[in-house]
């Protein structure tokens, strides 16, 4: 791309970037901008009403000052109704990109959806295009119908406004017509008591440093689903927790799902967690997804190279190794993208065939999709 | 809480001493003293004693003649019990020169630094909300420019464009030619008039530091993480930015702003002595440059009581922003 050699940007070249993105993300930006965008330009159809959230050929783009990094470069899932989809992959591979796009989080202006549609489905035949919702509708969605449990529960909540307001302003929000102050409060100590805590009374009236980590991220998905979200993502709502704490806030989101019947959007790279908790699993790698399956497929029959690695690098129980395998090489670098499988760098099993083009995506069986070459009609009759 | 009150109080008590005792020990340390000056006059006029004679009884009328430490300890005696002494360059008490003038200063200073809080925060606050835009760089530009400029050099364009040029206001003075002339009503108005030029050149010198330093904690504010989930709460931007970020950006504000509630009563020694407008900066730079103890003496302590309240006040108010420094 646009480097030298030696990987250094020259000064011209940097300002030719960053003028050539301005350009770009103004355009965009002048297209949010809009005032009163007619609901058509937005609203449109689900492929399946089953599902919840149909994420079709996502692009979202980084226009940063070393070039255009694709976070999101295709990536096409579904989340079914009352379901828990895990999203699995390394760290930087576009998962928590994916989520801020459906919560239309991106860093604004340098983020951008340039590409593709996620479709919510709103029930009653409704449907709204998120890539194209404006930010005051948005608004009206976020935390009232689609939630995100964020990965910090450190730093995630406000250190200056108590627990409870910062509870009660969520459902004042979105639930407060017609309700008194007493009313939100009684609902917000009903979550609190819901999400298991004890002293709920008391931790209202708490500022968030004076609970531990763990009672934060209760209070994280107590604020998510205070107002029966339809969709929660969860990005990576474990991760900052000790391993006790782990096992109980995942019950305690499953059980409040099946409570809601609201579908679970779960990113993680722990693949413990997605065994236990999710329905369906979603392999990403480098912006694009890999692999995607129920979960029985994704474990039992891993497919794509870089699955197989995944499953090959998780320790298990009972069985001795001197050192755990860990997947050769590393990520492309996302500025700069070849044009063959992104993965063939480090693929211990390719064919002479990946130095093509990108490989398209392969049906094992109607749930379970890999892009990968070793699955064409004409390379499977000859491995086997 | 309490207890914590007293006990700084107890630790400022301490440092006033000490800082009390500094700079009585400078002042007297000063090669330019009050009581040789007057002798070097007094042995001048024809037929007078001669200058070491006028001296030593000088010295012994203005209690120069002790060592620094008991002169220092004679001056505390008096100023525990409010006896701040007699000005020698004024020629009234310290006290009164003090009240007399700091009144102009207090309203000179209070005015422009409530304008160049009015002017500096909300403008910092939309710098950084629209980073990178056209109004973030004019809003950083003038703050550089704000910072840059000294007060001497800017004052003077002032004066040449409005005074010299278009004739609005006096050059200098607090007062006009025909001030006596006026009635109650036209008084007021002169001063205030003489005034806008002074209040001008210290908001815009003092507007650059707020600005950057409110645009600059709240770009550090708005990609905290709980700016983030306060709009993935469905937020909209407006209570986002002034409600949740805003109360976050107070806290260091308030340091800044505690620091400089001093410099409310310093004065301002330069754009004063430049308008030569009679308050304490300019007052107070005249009596040490004429080696006087005792109004020196009582406005340094008092100023000095001021910064370590101020500081003990920017403490308290951290509680109150800030709850997790909240002192139980």
């Amino acid at each position: 791309m646009a480097k030298n050699q030696d990987g250094y940007l020259s000064a011209k070249e940097s300002r030719r970037i960053s003028k050539e993105n301005r350009r770009i993300t103004d355009q965009y930006e002048k297209r949010r901008k809009r005032r009163n965008v007619p609901e058509s330009e937005y609203t449109t159809q689900m492929k399946d009403p089953a599902n919840a959230v149909e994420f079709d050929n996502l692009h979202t783009y980084f226009f940063t000052d070393t070039g255009v990094v694709k976070s999101v470069d295709g990536v096409s899932f579904e989340v079914p109704i009352g379901k828990t989809v895990g999203v699995v992959g390394e760290s930087g591979c576009g998962k928590s990109v994916t989520s801020l796009s459906l919560m239309q989080l991106l860093q604004r202006p340098q983020g951008q959806i340039v590409e593709g549609a996620i479709r919510l489905n709103l029930g009653n035949d409704k449907a709204y295009d998120i890539a194209k919702t404006p930010a005051d509708k948005m608004q009206g969605l976020r935390g009232n119908y689609i939630s995100m449990i964020f990965q910090e529960p450190m730093t995630s909540l406000n250190p200056v406004f108590r627990i409870g307001a910062q509870i009660d302003e969520v459902i004042a929000l979105h639930e407060g017509e017609g309700k008194t102050k007493e009313d939100i409060k009684k609902r917000t100590i009903e979550m609190l008591e819901m999400v298991g805590i004890a002293n709920s009374e008391g931790v209202y009236a708490m500022y968030p440093h004076e609970l531990s980590g763990g009672m934060r991220q209760r209070v994280m998905i107590a604020m998510a689903l205070a107002c029966n979200p339809k969709i929660i993502i969860a990005d990576e709502p474990t991760t900052a927790l000790d391993v006790t704490i782990q096992a109980q806030i995942l019950d305690l989101l499953r059980s409040l799902k099946d409570r809601i019947n609201s579908s679970i959007m779960l990113i993680t790279h722990d693949l413990g967690v997605i065994a236990e908790m999710a329905d369906y699993v979603v392999v990403m790698y480098a912006g694009r997804v890999v692999e995607k399956g129920t979960v029985e497929e994704i474990f039992a029959h891993p497919s794509h190279p870089y699955t197989i690695g995944l499953m090959a690098s998780k320790p298990v129980v009972g069985k001795k190794v001197d050192r755990l395998y860990s997947i050769p090489g590393k990520v492309p670098n996302p500025v700069d993208m070849p044009n063959y499988c992104y993965f063939k760098d480090r693929c211990e099993l390719q064919l002479p065939c990946c130095s093509g083009e990108y490989p398209c995506e392969i049906s094992l069986s109607p749930t379970h999709k890999v892009s990968c070459y070793r699955y064409y009609e004409e390379n499977r009759k000859a491995g086997e | 809480m309490r207890n914590y009150i007293i006990k700084r109080v107890a630790q400022s008590v301490l440092i006033l001493f000490c800082v009390m005792f500094i700079i009585y020990a400078l002042i007297r340390s000063l090669p330019s003293s009050f009581a040789e000056t007057m002798a070097m006059q007094l042995a001048q006029a024809p037929g007078a004693k001669p200058y070491e004679e006028w001296l030593a009884q000088l010295n012994a009328s203005y209690g120069l003649d002790l060592d620094i430490v008991p002169g220092f300890f004679t001056w505390l005696s008096k100023a525990v019990v409010g006896n701040f002494g007699d000005s020698w360059k004024w020629n009234v008490p310290a006290t009164q020169k003090f009240t007399e003038v700091i009144g102009l200063s207090v309203i000179m200073g209070g005015i422009s630094f409530v304008l160049s809080l009015v002017i500096a925060v909300p403008l910092g606050v939309l710098a950084a909300t629209k980073q990178y835009s056209r109004a973030d760089y004019v809003i950083t530009s003038v703050a550089l420019v704000g910072i840059s400029l000294p007060t001497f050099f800017f004052a003077t364009l002032l004066k040449l464009f409005f005074s010299v040029k278009l004739g609005w206001f006096d050059l200098y003075g607090l007062v006009g030619r025909d001030y006596a002339q006026l009635d109650s009503m036209g008084q007021f108005l002169d001063k205030a008039n003489h005034l806008v030029l002074p209040i001008v050149t210290l908001v815009i010198v003092s507007i650059g530091g707020y600005m950057r330093y409110t645009r600059t904690n709240m770009l550090e504010v708005l990609n905290a993480d709980y700016i983030r989930t306060a709009r993935a709460k469905g937020l909209s931007e407006r209570t986002v930015i002034y409600k949740h970020a805003f109360r976050n950006t107070l806290i260091p504000l308030v340091t800044i702003i505690g620091g400089s509630l001093p410099g409310l009563f310093s004065g301002a020694l330069i754009t004063e002595t430049l308008f030569s407008i009679p308050g304490i900066g300019y007052i107070s730079y005249q009596s040490m440059v004429a080696g006087d103890i005792p109004f020196t003496m009582f406005y340094l302590s008092f100023m000095a009581v001021l910064t370590l309240a101020s500081n003990l006040l920017t403490d308290i108010l951290y509680g109150v922003v800030d709850p997790r420094v909240r002192i139980s």
